[in-house]
C-alpha cells in the first residue's frame, strides 16, 4: 500500500477513535444525566460534580470526530449528516440544552433549580435517542424501508440504556454511601435491558445488511472473529457479577462495573468497524473515494501526530487531578 | 421561502448567537489572569487587596464558566451546520477550510475545554501554581481558537494560497493561506472587540452592582480594570477599524460601496452620515452627506475614485443591512471611546481622594456604564454583519457563491429547525442574562477567607 492509500485510512482510525472516546466519555456524562430524576436533591448536586470537571472536554471528542469527518473526507461529511439532517438537529438541540442547564442550574435561584435539573435530564434523554438513531440510520447506509427504519428505532431505544449503565458504573466508582448503593441498584436495572438491545442489534445487523452478513458468517473468519461476541460475554459476567454483590462493590472493585461496560463499548465498535470496513457510507463511498485531497491530509496529520499525544496526556493529568470520590461542586464565594 | 433563504436565516441565527459567547471569553480570560495575579501580587503584603482581587477573579470565573458552556454548545451546533446545510462548502472548499478548523479543534479547543475543568474546580486539588498555569492555559486556548477561526474566516473574504482543480479548491501555499490578505486586521479588529465587550460587561454589571448596594471590594478594583482597559482599547480599536477599512478597500471594494452607499463610480466621494439605501432606485434617499470626506477617510486622498456599486452587477452585497450595521457599529464605537476616557479622566482627577476601594464615579457615571453593560455585544454584532453580509453573494469571495453551496432540504424541515433554533437561543439568552444580572446580586453569606490553591 502507499502512503496516498495509507493516509486516508489512518485519518478513518483517528475519526473512529474520536467517536469511541466520545461514546465513552460524554456517554457515562449522559448516563449521569439520565440517571438525575431517581435521585434526591442532595444526590443531585454530588452527581453534577462528579462529571463538573470533565464535560466539556468530553464533548470535545465529539467536534474532533464530526471534524476529522469534514477535513478528511469532505464528500462523506455532506452525505452523512445532509441524511441525517433531522436526527442532528434534535441531538444539537438536547446537547444545547443538557450543557447549558449543567451551568445554570448552580448559579440559578434555588427555584429555577428544579427546572434547570429537569431540563438537564431530558437534554441528556433527547440527545441518547438522537444519537441512537443517528447510528442506526448509518448501519443500515441512510435506507427508509420499513425494517430499517425498525432497526434505527431499536437502537434509538437502547442506546440510552447503555448509557445509563455507563453512568450508573461511573457514579459507583466517584461516590459512595447511599447515592453508591443506589448506582448499584441503577445499574441492575439497565444490564438486562442493555444487554437484550446489544444481543438483538448484533444479530439485526447482519440481516439488515447481507454485505454484513457475508462478512461475519463466511467460515475462516467466524472463528478469527469469536474473541469479540466472547469477551463481551466475559464483560457482561464480571458486571453482572459485581452488582449482583454489594459487598464486592464495598470492597473496592466498583470500577469492575464501569471498566467491563467501556469494554463492551471498545468491543461493539470494533465489530461495528469491521462490518463497514473499507466503505465510509456503506456501499456507496469507500475511504479512498470520499478523502480529501493528498496535500491537505498530510498538513493535518502533522497536526495530529503532534498534538493528539499531547491531549491525551494532559487529559490523563486531568482526570488525575479530579481522582478519586467527587467532592461538592463550588468555584464561588 | 426557499431552502436558501431560510438556511441562510439559520447559518446567521447560529452564527449570531454564538459569536455573543466568544466575544466574551477571549479577553475575560485575560481578565481572570489579570485579577489572579494582582491576587497572587497582594498575597502576604496586603491581605485585603488580595481578597478583593480573589472577589473579583471568582465572580467572573463564574460567568466565564457559563459564556463558556453556551459558546461550546453552539460552536457544535456549528460544526454540524456546515455538513447539514452548506454541503457545498466543504466538497469544494474542503482541503482548505478543513485544516484551518481542525487545527483550531487539536490546538485551541481541547486545550481550553480541559484545563476550564481545573481552573474552575482544581481549587484544593492543585497546586497554586498550577491552577495559575490552567488559567493561563485556557487564556491562550480561546485566543488561539480566535487565531484558527479568524484565519478561516478572512481566507473566506480574501482567499489566498490556492488553486481550482475540477470545481474543487486545493491548497498550493499555506503560508499564503492562514496569514491572507486580510487576517492581521481582522484579527486585532476582533480582539479589540472582545476587549472592549468584556471591559463594559464588566464596568457595566459593576456598576450595576454598586448603584444597587451590592458591592464588593472586588467589584470597584473590576470595575477600574475595566474603564481603563476600555480607554486604551477603544481609540486602538479605531485606527485597526481604520486599516481594516483600507485593506477592505483594497480587496472587497463592493462591500465599501455597500458599507458608504456609493452607487456610482466617482472622484472626492462624499460620505453620508445617515440615509435611506433605496436599491430598487440605485440611490440613497434624504443622505446627509460631508463632501468628498469619504474619499478622504477611504483612501487617506481628498481626490480618490472610489468604485461604485455600479461597477458589481449581480455581485455585490444587499446595501441596507450593510450600510445600517455599520453605521451602528461606529456610533457604539464613540459612544465607548467617549464613555471610556471620561471615565478614567474622573479616575485620574479624585486619585487622590478616593482609596482604591471606592468608586470616584458619580451616579449618573454609574447608570451609563450600567446602560452599556452590552453594547460590545451590539457592536460585535453589528461589525460581524458589516463583513459578513458584505461578503455576499460570495461564500468565498469572488470564487464560490453562497447560492451554489446550499443543500436542497425541503424548505419545511429547515423552517422547523429554524424556529426550534430560535426559540432555544431567546430561551437562553434571557436566562444567561437574568442569572447575570442575578450573580451580580446581593452576595451570598459566608464565604471562605482563602480560595486561591487552598490546600485541605
Amino acid at each position: 500500500m502507499t502512503w496516498n492509500e495509507i493516509l486516508p485510512l489512518i485519518f478513518m482510525a483517528v475519526m473512529g477513535l474520536a467517536l469511541l472516546a466520545y461514546v465513552i466519555l460524554d456517554g457515562y456524562d449522559l448516563g449521569v444525566g439520565l440517571l438525575l430524576p431517581f435521585a434526591t436533591d442532595a444526590e443531585k448536586d454530588v452527581m453534577v460534580a462528579s462529571i463538573g470537571p470533565f464535560w466539556d472536554a468530553n464533548e470535545t471528542w465529539l467536534v474532533l470526530g464530526v471534524g476529522v469527518l469534514l477535513i478528511a473526507f469532505p464528500q462523506a461529511h455532506g452525505i452523512v449528516l445532509g441524511a441525517l439532517y433531522l436526527p442532528v438537529a434534535v441531538m444539537l438541540i438536547g446537547l444545547i440544552l443538557r450543557g447549558v442547564a449543567f451551568d445554570f442550574r448552580v448559579k440559578a435561584r434555588d427555584e429555577h433549580k428544579r427546572l434547570w435539573n429537569r431540563i438537564f435530564s431530558i437534554g441528556s434523554l433527547v440527545a441518547a435517542v438522537a444519537q441512537g438513531w443517528m447510528l442506526g440510520s448509518y448501519i443500515t447506509g441512510f435506507d427508509r424501508g420499513a425494517l430499517s427504519l425498525v432497526f434505527a428505532a431499536g437502537i434509538a431505544l437502547t442506546l440510552p440504556a447503555a448509557y445509563a449503565m455507563l453512568g450508573a458504573g461511573w457514579l459507583i466508582m466517584k461516590t459512595g454511601d447511599a447515592l453508591q448503593l443506589k448506582a448499584v441498584a441503577w445499574a441492575r436495572r439497565v444490564i438486562l435491558p442493555m444487554g437484550v438491545a446489544l444481543l438483538g442489534i448484533s444479530l439485526a445487523t447482519p440481516l439488515v445488511s447481507p454485505e454484513i452478513f457475508d462478512k461475519w458468517f463466511g467460515l475462516p473468519q467466524l472463528f478469527a472473529l469469536l474473541p469479540i461476541p466472547l469477551s463481551c460475554l466475559a464483560a457482561f459476567w464480571a458486571t453482572w457479577h459485581v452488582i449482583a454483590r454489594p459487598r464486592i462493590v464495598a470492597a473496592g472493585y466498583g470500577w469492575v462495573v464501569f471498566g467491563s461496560t467501556v469494554g463492551i463499548f471498545i468491543m461493539a465498535f470494533l465489530g461495528l468497524a469491521y462490518s463497514i470496513y473499507p466503505f465510509i457510507v456503506l456501499d456507496r463511498l469507500t475511504v479512498w473515494q470520499a478523502a480529501s485531497a493528498h496535500e491537505s491530509l498530510v498538513v493535518i496529520f502533522i497536526g495530529v501526530a503532534i498534538t493528539l499525544p499531547v491531549i491525551i496526556v494532559y487529559t490523563i493529568f486531568m482526570y488525575r487531578v479530579f481522582w478519586g470520590r467527587a467532592r461538592e461542586l463550588s468555584y464561588g464565594l | 421561502m426557499d431552502a436558501l433563504v431560510l438556511s441562510r436565516m439559520q447559518f446567521a441565527a447560529n452564527i449570531s448567537f454564538h459569536i455573543l459567547f466568544p466575544a466574551i471569553n477571549i479577553a475575560l480570560c485575560w481578565f481572570l489572569l489579570f485579577f489572579r495575579l494582582r491576587h497572587s501580587a497582594h498575597k502576604g503584603r496586603d491581605p485585603v487587596a488580595a481578597q478583593a482581587w480573589e472577589q473579583a477573579y471568582y465572580l467572573w470565573t463564574k460567568i466565564f464558566a457559563l459564556s463558556f458552556a453556551l459558546g461550546v454548545v453552539s460552536g457544535i451546533t456549528m460544526s454540524f451546520q456546515f455538513g447539514t446545510n452548506w454541503p457545498g462548502y466543504m466538497e469544494r472548499a474542503g482541503n482548505i477550510a478543513g485544516p484551518l478548523l481542525g487545527y483550531e479543534v487539536l490546538t485551541a479547543f481541547f486545550l481550553e475545554a480541559t484545563f476550564l475543568g481545573v481552573m474552575l474546580f482544581g481549587r484544593g486539588r492543585v497546586s497554586d501554581r498550577v491552577h495559575l498555569f490552567a488559567t493561563l492555559a485556557v487564556a491562550c486556548g480561546t485566543t488561539l481558537s480566535a487565531f484558527w477561526i479568524l484565519s478561516l474566516n478572512s481566507w473566506m473574504q480574501t482567499p489566498a494560497g490556492f488553486e481550482m482543480i475540477d470545481g474543487k479548491m486545493h491548497a498550493t501555499n499555506w503560508l499564503q493561506i492562514v496569514f491572507n490578505p486580510s487576517f492581521p486586521y481582522r484579527l486585532a479588529h476582533t480582539l479589540l472587540a472582545s476587549t472592549l465587550t468584556v471591559a463594559f460587561l464588566v464596568a457595566g454589571l459593576s456598576a450595576w452592582q454598586i448603584l444597587r448596594k451590592s458591592a464588593n471590594a472586588g467589584t470597584h478594583r473590576a470595575l477600574r480594570t475595566a474603564v481603563i482597559a476600555a480607554a486604551i482599547a477603544a481609540p486602538l480599536q479605531m485606527i485597526a477599524g481604520d486599516m481594516h477599512g483600507l485593506n477592505t478597500l483594497q480587496h472587497q471594494p463592493a462591500k465599501i460601496a455597500a458599507i458608504e452607499g456609493i452607487w456610482h463610480t466617482e472622484k472626492s466621494a462624499p460620505l453620508t452620515l445617515f440615509g435611506w439605501p433605496n436599491e430598487k432606485a440605485g440611490r440613497t434617499d434624504y443622505a446627509v452627506t460631508v463632501p468628498k470626506l469619504a474619499s478622504l477617510i477611504l483612501a487617506h486622498d481628498i481626490n480618490a475614485e472610489l468604485k461604485g456599486l455600479n461597477e458589481f452587477p449581480n455581485a455585490h452585497p444587499p446595501v441596507a443591512p450593510v450600510f445600517w450595521s455599520f453605521r451602528l457599529m461606529v456610533g457604539l464605537g464613540v459612544l465607548m471611546l467617549l464613555t471610556a476616557w471620561w471615565g478614567t479622566w474622573t479616575l485620574w482627577r479624585r486619585r487622590r481622594q478616593v482609596s482604591a476601594a471606592l468608586a470616584p464615579f458619580s451616579r449618573w457615571q454609574l447608570r451609563l456604564l450600567a446602560a452599556m453593560t452590552f453594547s460590545g455585544w451590539l457592536a460585535t454584532l453589528a461589525g460581524w454583519y458589516v463583513t459578513e453580509i458584505g461578503r455576499q453573494p460570495f461564500l468565498v469571495y469572488g470564487v464560490l457563491r453562497t447560492a451554489d453551496l446550499v443543500a436542497d432540504h425541503p424548505p419545511q424541515m429547515v423552517l422547523s429547525t429554524l424556529i426550534a433554533y430560535l426559540v432555544v437561543y431567546a430561551l437562553l439568552l434571557v436566562a444567561y442574562v437574568r442569572v447575570l444580572m442575578h450573580m451580580a446580586g446581593p452576595p451570598k453569606p459566608a464565604a471562605p477567607a482563602t480560595l486561591i490553591g487552598a490546600t485541605p
